[in-house]
């Protein structure tokens, strides 16, 4: 198979908060043999909390984000599903209105740099099915997590606006039924765990404002893949991580139940089957512990 | 034009049954019923009362689209039963298709709900044009093009509850005004001639207004009418900058938050970030900080790797702000 090669925006949290996403990543990427060139240039693309504030400046960052990926010819590959949400619509927005692309450009050019519209955004999930191929990573894995059973969360952003989405990754993503993550468990040997909650909130956007919708939302989730046997659960976002990991407290106490799983990111599920070592994935990380390994 | 083949398949449809007049609970019912590739999930309903039990119950009038009385949900997703064709539906879900009322838990016969907290929150966002008329007018109250434009279509919301009832947080805050509300307010925001004051610092408050949307898009996936209410959302948010009605608050704090850390750094600082978001109140979030920093998890804010090229952001950051809080 030809060697893989994409321009990687890690987004803010996998450089701070979950230094475990960024190792897995990295590791994934080696057992694949896929070339990530880091954008260390990139800015935060602004979490649409910058878009509430000023909508022009969170374009215009974004659009530079892209640039640097254009620059190098290559695919940008996000890892967190609010990255991928805020760069993906900024590529849209701007390939689809000549005339704010032209507004922004010109603001780019202030620092010598041109956004074009010639590399796509796709999140890591869906390159490396598109690209990479669930039989092949299939006949890679060589620890199957057979005696699991695991629970999908796919995070809003992923699914959500589906035409957005269907922009950028090959698969027709059903976002009331999607597939994505299932089909990556079953590859990885696991045992899918279906139910109502996985293609729901999180809850971390509000988590500073409004602390009980948050805390509920994590603690139906958590529940949720609970009541349908899971041993754990495993999402392609960062920061439905941090909220499913960190949070089961306040959680627990929203919800009026002790709650807690262990959560993987998608590349430490991956990294896992692959026979990647926990030490290289990061699991020690993890607030709730993974107590499998 | 070519005729496409209409095909028929049987489908099995498990549907919602209850009367608050007379059933302790409700219970289920299920049909297999033929349903071809030309059916909309209205014409299931229909079929059901006309074929089956003419006590079933559903609310439908003008069939095209524009009364909003005939949403339920199909497989927990909000539908407007006489637009959606059941070809996607059973695209999206198969032949096992559920249909439920918006709302379990305000139905009052098998789909029709009592909407009361959806008009409620309607009402209460001044959801009409305030502005000083002329009675004896010289010429038109003209709006131009440009401006109209400004509406964004949120001036096509038929009230039919399907965002409002998809809402992750209608159901945890009872207070909240819900997607098809801020849809009603950004509507009358939006447009020149209004000179109402309130609406925008109302949509604003704490508890009930735009500040607690989760940002999870379920209203903007299931509107029947492609308003994406979040997108307006959104543009309320932008507004209460724009019009210098933000609170310093928490909410706003969070978002400019952002700024001032990409200024900073290039990359957020989470830990700054909050610091700056909650002030004081920062403490509360103290056990979980802990918790986060035996296992690695927290960055001070002297080791962040900023950004290459932060002076390329700096830059942008100053010449292309359209707002100051």
């Amino acid at each position: 198979m030809k060697k893989l090669k994409y321009a990687l925006f890690t987004g803010c949290t996998a450089k701070q908060s979950t230094p475990e996403q960024m190792m897995s990543t990295m590791a994934v990427a080696r057992k694949l043999n896929i070339e990530m060139i880091e954008l260390t240039e990139a800015s935060c693309c602004g979490a649409s909390h910058l878009q509430d504030y000023d909508d022009f400046l969170s374009l215009v960052l974004n659009a530079r984000n892209i640039a640097y990926a254009e620059k190098h010819g290559l695919t940008m590959v996000t890892i967190c599903n609010t990255c991928q949400l805020n760069t993906a619509m900024t590529k849209h927005r701007l390939d689809k209105n000549p005339e704010l692309k032209a507004r922004v450009n010109e603001k780019l050019a202030e620092v010598g740099l041109e956004y074009k519209g010639t590399s796509n955004v796709i999140h890591f999930l869906y390159a490396i099915i598109d690209d990479f191929g669930l039989d092949e990573i299939k006949k890679m894995v060589v620890k199957p997590l057979s005696q699991f059973n695991i629970a999908p969360f796919y995070g809003c952003h992923n699914i959500r606006p589906s035409e957005l989405h269907d922009e950028s990754h090959k698969m027709r993503e059903n976002p009331y039924k999607p597939t994505s993550l299932d089909d990556l468990i079953i590859a990885c040997g696991g045992m899918t765990v279906d139910y109502e909650e996985k293609t729901k909130c999180c809850g971390f956007h509000v988590e500073l404002q409004a602390p009980n919708t948050a805390a509920v939302l994590t603690g139906a989730a958590i529940a949720g893949a609970t009541d349908s046997n899971a041993d754990m659960m495993v999402t392609p976002c960062p920061l439905c991580h941090l909220k499913l990991d960190t949070q089961t407290k306040s959680a627990s106490k929203a919800i009026g139940r002790e709650v807690a799983l262990p959560v993987l990111h998608m590349q430490q599920m991956v990294g896992l089957a692959l026979g990647c070592s926990p030490e290289e994935l990061g699991l020690k990380h993890h607030v709730t512990d993974v107590n499998f390994i | 034009m070519s005729a496409e083949k209409i095909t028929t398949q049987k489908v099995n449809f498990k549907v919602f049954r209850f009367n608050a007049d007379a059933d302790y609970l409700p219970y289920y019912e299920n049909y297999t019923l033929d349903v071809t590739s030309e059916d909309v999930v209205l014409d299931i309903l229909n079929k059901i009362k006309w074929e089956h039990d003419g006590s079933f119950s559903y609310r439908r009038s003008c069939r095209h689209g524009i009364c909003g009385a005939c949403a339920i949900k199909v497989n927990g997703r909000s539908t407007l039963a006489c637009k959606e064709s059941m070809t996607t539906m059973i695209e999206y879900f198969g032949n096992e298709i559920t249909l439920e009322p918006l709302s379990t838990k305000r139905a009052v016969k098998d789909m029709i709900i009592d909407k009361g907290d959806f008009w409620e929150k309607h009402a209460a966002v001044t959801p009409y044009l305030v502005a000083d008329i002329d009675e004896c007018p010289s010429c038109e109250n003209l709006v131009s093009p440009h401006d109209a434009e400004e509406l964004d279509e949120a001036d096509l919301c038929i009230q039919c509850g399907a965002c409002h009832y998809a809402c992750p947080v209608v159901e945890i805050n009872s207070d909240f005004f819900g997607p098809a509300a801020f849809v009603a307010a950004y509507r009358f925001e939006s447009d020149v001639r209004d000179s109402d004051g309130e609406r925008l610092i109302n949509v604003n408050e704490e508890k009930q207004g735009v500040w607690d949307c989760a940002k999870c898009f379920e209203c903007a996936e299931v509107c029947p009418k492609d308003i994406n209410p979040i997108n307006k959302i959104t543009k309320l948010h932008q507004m209460a900058f724009q019009r210098g009605v933000a609170k310093n608050n928490v909410a706003t704090r969070h978002a400019v938050g952002f700024l001032h850390s990409i200024k900073k750094n290039g990359v957020l600082d989470e830990g700054g970030l909050v610091l700056y978001s909650e002030g004081l109140h920062i403490v509360k979030h103290l056990p979980v900080a802990l918790q986060m920093f035996r296992k690695g998890k927290i960055v001070p804010p002297w080791g962040i790797t900023k950004s290459d090229k932060l002076d390329e952001i700096q830059k942008l950051i100053k010449s292309s702000s359209t707002v100051k809080f």
